[in-house]
């Protein structure tokens, strides 16, 4: 699947869920695939009695795969040029995340049309956790 | 951080594409309709993040014979210097990467800043990574930001 040109406007936006009722077993399987063993994310003892944290919460780069899946999935496979984000607020196990992308300008890129997106996700509160930007690929 | 081999196996493609939710043939499956329009498996955007699998400098993960500072029969000790959170990451992707790709990355530091919040200063620390194919082509570019608070003096944070 990948977004065509003509029938892409600015304005036009795509939302999905990316993770209902985050689970730890989630955060402790992203810390094995990254590498990521910090135990902030994944040792609920250590991030409340050493750290002093209220609990473990989710590595930011586990958001931004969950957010850039929203992307692959809106825009298509290997069609991204550039994807990038601020991290905004913490996410915690049992948090429901919503990305929406909204298409800000098509353009060209060497003569090829694009969309560049303005990207967010935000939590059950409508807290965003992370807000950025990709440039995708079009067909003509 | 330099990571000299960092070759894009399909299993770790697979797994890391399961730990995001994400459940695209295209990160697992090379005879689904998806991976052969793609011309074959594909990793997720975010996946070069995973080089710190194979970066022998990399400090977060237990290693043999070391004392690891999470909890085992205490608590665990908060790292002396550690407290820097990320702030920001940008992927500029130069052409798709694909299983059977053989990367190199090397980082080199960028520019550092400071802002003034009500708590301290933040101090901002900017690293770019260059990842490279076998044929020394960039593939992706990753540029992080790390920020660490400086209390004011008299506070603690």
């Amino acid at each position: 699947m990948a977004l065509n040109a003509s029938d892409l406007k600015v304005g036009d936006r795509h939302s999905q869920v990316v993770v209902a009722d985050l689970s730890r077993t989630q955060i402790v399987q992203y810390a094995g695939a990254s590498g990521d063993y910090n135990p902030l994310h994944t040792d609920e003892r250590f991030a409340r009695e050493a750290a002093g944290y209220p609990g473990v919460f989710a590595h930011g780069m586990l958001t931004m795969g969950m957010t850039g899946r929203m992307l692959t999935d809106w825009v298509g496979d290997g069609r991204l040029l550039s994807f990038g984000v601020r991290f905004t607020s913490q996410v915690w196990p049992g948090d429901t995340l919503t990305t929406t992308a909204t298409v800000r300008e098509i353009t060209e890129r060497d003569g090829e049309p694009v969309a560049e997106l303005d990207v967010v996700t935000v939590n059950q509160d409508g807290v965003t956790v992370v807000s950025g930007t990709a440039v995708a690929r079009l067909d003509v | 951080m330099s990571v000299e081999r960092f070759p894009i196996e399909a299993g770790h493609v697979m797994a890391f594409a399961r730990a995001i939710g994400d459940d695209n043939p295209v990160y697992r499956d090379p005879a689904s309709p998806a991976a052969v329009a793609a011309g074959g498996l594909l990793a997720s955007p975010t996946f070069t993040q995973a080089s710190a699998q194979w970066d022998p400098e990399y400090g977060l993960r237990p290693r043999p014979g070391e004392k690891w500072y999470g909890s085992a029969a205490g608590p665990g000790t908060m790292p002396a210097g550690s407290g820097g959170l990320h702030a920001e990451q940008h992927f500029t992707y130069h052409r798709p990467l694909r299983v059977g790709d053989v990367l190199s990355a090397t980082r080199h530091a960028g520019e550092t800043w400071t802002k003034s919040g009500r708590s301290g200063q933040l101090e901002f620390t900017e690293f770019i990574t260059e990842f490279r194919d076998s044929a020394g082509a960039l593939v992706v570019t990753a540029r992080s930001v790390a920020v660490q608070r400086r209390p004011r003096a008299g506070e603690d944070g």
